[in-house]
């Protein structure tokens, strides 16, 4: 359970970082009056939209669903009956794909925020079709294990990469749609820029994420994260 | 006194998110089904969940039956036992407790309380209740299914839970269990999400987190928590689903099932059990959090008397939450631990007593001196603090694993457990419902039958959940299905049986006088008036009884003070309402 533990960790920090702005050790039974936080009190500053914060909420929930499938990674894989099973190439290329859309769509949010729609739709429809290719090519890596004999329930380790790559996949897709949709807005003449703007920032940063936890589990996958946690090990010994 | 000049803080600054473009329904439909107004869905919430409250509570009644009379009702055999206990506590703890306190008095109070529109994702708000509503309905086609629910027990240990041996394993029960849990988080997550940007995003004016009423951190906090909870519940259900279905070994060890090697082999029952009471034990703080924040709501009002340290009221709360992520693992003492471990949980089991004293203490100190009135809420409220001290002590012998190791498996626990779990919360909720119900309706609740309602409930969960510890200290065993011919078990547990069935039947057929009493008083009650019991919350402070569409009619409330301003010295009136400027209340002289 180290994973979540240190997922749960970070998390905290977040919420003390926040709570330590929010005056948690005012006397409000001594104040009336139009108090407000510090940072409010500058009208320039603006509130991020609850779309926002909403999205980050949901990234935390994501995290957790994949800390602790991990946890149960690193917990499973100590047992005798764990063979662990190859990467298939095709990953790298997987890979390379979700980390190119990643960045059409980091491009697409730079050309949205300076409004040229133009630039805007080749990135966004970038951004998706890499996007769909490395469904795509998760599908057909699944395909090239089994038919090379890696089936779901021969042992905890094709077990597990099938379960998180399915859940990661259910992930993407989910997020995909979200895009689909953000594009054709993209391309119909009567959305206001300023939608659309906060569409292409929140589908941005979703599919940042998405490939953060891909590199991670494809590390897991790899054996890096085995010879990292190792090394941490040798290090506290 | 320190007024805030308007000066040094700006004038009232601008709203913090702009009024947003409500919702309006176009038809009936729209309005009273498939509503995304926060207030329609939280009634929808609430009767879902009481209704198949009601459901679990007829299986506890079935189990008392067989418990008192053995052998004598030729219906209830070993499965069936099985099947509601593991129903009962099920749906009890997620279907009724965390759907009833988050998805009812979440969605009525939160956008209420911190002077919202509505929640700000209204749309995601109603799917959902509906999805919920769909956990709720596969979770009820286990009765109806071949083979009947699942028989697992509550927590669902593999490998039992997915063998031939359990009701349901091999059959649908288990199945479709798996899939509502799964269905559940998901709709859970969408209501969760509004909660906390609501509370984060959607506070009116002047509105601090620090001017919260405590129901509202409480109901936030443990909304943080269950968001974060909740996944390991939804990793583990997927992974026994994979294991049940399609054959992996994430959990399932090499087994044999009536003389046939199965598939299985090498999984581990202990990480099922790690990610199980992962979820579980802040599940016990989702429940209870809200709990404690509607609790402090009630005496505050009811005592006249501003609540007693509010700072470390909210601090308690936060602190308590984070704690209850690292103490899982006192669920599973006796599943057999490296000792350290152990010590290390139970010190953090013991720890996280600290924070919840300190919230009983400040309780009672609201109390001290308080002008008490003793309406509805504040009997449920009293009742509640006496239960939660009970259970909470009883809470402490079992968090020792020397103590817990010997009573884990006898009804010690099951009492510790009814006490802080069942009996504590429902308390409150029954409470919040008499507080709460003119808000909803526009009615009062009638005194005279909540009176009998209350104590036929309080003097029979006692009846019940008391002798049960001295039951569990005898060595009755729990989770069996009869006793037999036992050593060391005297005939006179057995009588002590029959009293607690009695009992429990008397106590599940006064619910039917609240019921009774939630439909008379819709049509029949007194008219409460806007603010019947002189409350300083925003909700109380509505242009309309029960509140319009939008809350707030056209301008939204500003918050000039934090929720407590009540007997104030010099004031003219014994509250002061949270959207009263500081110049129309009263100028306070306070020697500081």
């Amino acid at each position: 359970m180290n994973v979540i533990l240190i997922f749960l960790a970070a998390i905290a920090a977040i919420i003390i970082w926040w709570l330590s702005g929010q005056r948690l050790t005012s006397k409000p039974w001594l104040e009336t009056g139009s108090v407000q936080l510090p940072d409010h009190i500058g009208a320039d500053r603006r509130q991020p939209p609850a779309v926002k914060i909403g999205l980050f909420v949901f990234l935390g929930v994501v995290g957790a669903v994949f800390s602790l499938a991990v946890s149960a990674y690193f917990m499973r894989m100590a047992s005798a009956d764990w063979w662990g099973m190859p990467v298939p190439r095709l990953l790298w290329v997987n890979t390379a794909a979700l980390a190119s859309s990643s960045a059409a769509l980091q491009w697409a949010r730079r050309e949205a925020g300076h409004g040229r729609m133009e630039s805007l739709r080749p990135a966004l429809v970038t951004g998706l079709a890499l996007a769909v290719f490395f469904l795509v090519g998760q599908i057909q890596a699944w395909r090239e294990l089994v038919s090379a004999g890696y089936v779901l329930a021969d042992n905890p380790a094709n077990s597990f990469f099938y379960m998180l790559t399915g859940l990661h996949g259910l992930h993407i897709l989910g997020g995909l749609a979200v895009l689909a949709h953000t594009t054709v807005r993209a391309f119909s003449t009567d959305v206001a820029p300023e939608r659309l703007r906060l569409s292409v920032d929140l589908s941005a940063i979703y599919s940042h994420f998405m490939l953060a936890v891909w590199l991670l589990l494809f590390a897991l996958f790899a054996g890096w994260a085995n010879d990292f946690v190792d090394l941490c090990r040798t290090l506290l010994t | 006194m320190v007024e805030i000049p308007s000066g040094s803080a700006g004038a009232i600054p601008a709203a913090e998110v702009e009024d947003v473009e409500l919702y309006h329904p176009g038809s009936w439909w729209t309005k009273y089904v498939f509503s995304q107004d926060a207030k329609i869905i939280a009634v929808q919430y609430s009767m879902t969940a009481i209704s198949i409250g009601l459901v679990a509570l007829v299986l506890s009644w079935l189990m008392r039956l067989q418990l008192a009379f053995p052998g004598y009702f030729a219906f209830i055999d070993a499965d069936h036992y099985y099947q509601f206990i593991t129903m009962h506590g099920m749906i009890m703890v997620i279907y009724l407790l965390t759907a009833l306190f988050l998805g009812g008095f979440g969605n009525y109070l939160i956008p209420l309380m911190v002077g919202a529109r509505d929640m700000v994702f209204p749309y995601a708000n109603m799917l959902s209740y509906w999805i919920y509503l769909l956990a709720v309905l596969i979770l009820v086609a286990g009765f109806f299914a071949p083979g009947g629910p699942t028989g697992a027990g509550w927590t669902l240990y593999p490998p039992q839970s997915v063998l031939s041996g359990t009701p349901g394993g091999k059959d649908w029960g288990i199945l479709l269990m798996l899939s509502s849990l799964i269905v559940f988080i998901i709709g859970f997550t969408m209501g969760g999400l509004n909660y906390v940007v609501t509370v984060l995003q959607g506070r009116a004016r002047g509105m601090t987190l620090m001017r919260m009423p405590l129901t509202v951190w409480g109901i936030f906090t443990a909304t943080v928590m269950a968001l974060l909870a909740f996944p390991a519940l939804f990793v583990a259900c997927v992974m026994m689903l994979f294991d049940r279905v399609l054959g992996t070994s994430f959990f399932m060890p090499a087994i044999v099932e009536m003389g046939t090697q199965l598939q299985h082999g090498g999984g581990s029952p202990i990480l099922f059990q790690h990610l199980f009471w992962f979820f579980g034990h802040p599940e016990v703080y989702i429940v209870a959090l809200p709990a404690f924040g509607i609790v402090s709501d009630l005496i505050s009002t009811h005592a006249r008397k501003n609540i007693f340290g509010y700072r470390m009221m909210v601090w308690a709360i936060v602190i308590i939450g984070a704690l209850s992520f690292v103490v899982w693992a006192h669920h599973m003492y006796v599943s057999g631990m490296n000792p350290a471990f152990g010590f290390f949980f139970a010190t953090t089991t013991l720890i996280i007593a600290v924070p919840t004293a300190i919230k009983v203490y400040n309780w009672v100190l609201t109390l001290w001196r308080g002008d008490i009135h003793l309406t509805l809420p504040m009997l449920f409220a009293l009742a509640f603090i006496v239960t939660f001290v009970n259970g909470g002590l009883t809470g402490l012998f079992l968090g020792n694993v020397v103590v817990d190791v010997p009573l884990s498996d006898t009804m010690f626990v099951v009492a510790h457990f009814h006490m802080v779990m069942g009996v504590a919360p429902i308390l409150v909720i029954f409470g919040a419902i008499y507080h709460w119900y003119p808000k909803v309706t526009g009615r009062m609740l009638n005194d005279v039958l909540g009176h009998i309602h209350f104590w036929i409930t309080f003097l029979g969960a006692y009846a019940i959940f008391f002798p049960m510890h001295y039951l569990g200290l005898l060595g009755v065993p729990r989770r069996y299905f009869e006793m037999g011919e036992t050593a060391f078990v005297p005939p006179s547990a057995h009588t002590l049986n029959i009293f607690i069935t009695v009992m429990a039947l008397l106590v599940g057929a006064g619910q039917m006088v609240f019921l009774f009493n939630l439909v008379w008083s819709l049509f029949r009650g007194r008219e409460a008036g806007g603010n019947p019991w002189r409350a300083t919350t925003l909700e109380w402070q509505t242009p309309q009884t029960p509140p319009a569409h939008g809350n707030w009619g056209k301008d939204l409330p500003v918050v000039y003070r934090w929720a407590y301003d009540y007997s104030v010295p010099g004031a003219a009136e014994d509250f002061i309402p949270q959207n009263v400027p500081a110049s129309d209340g009263v100028t306070r002289e306070v020697s500081a």
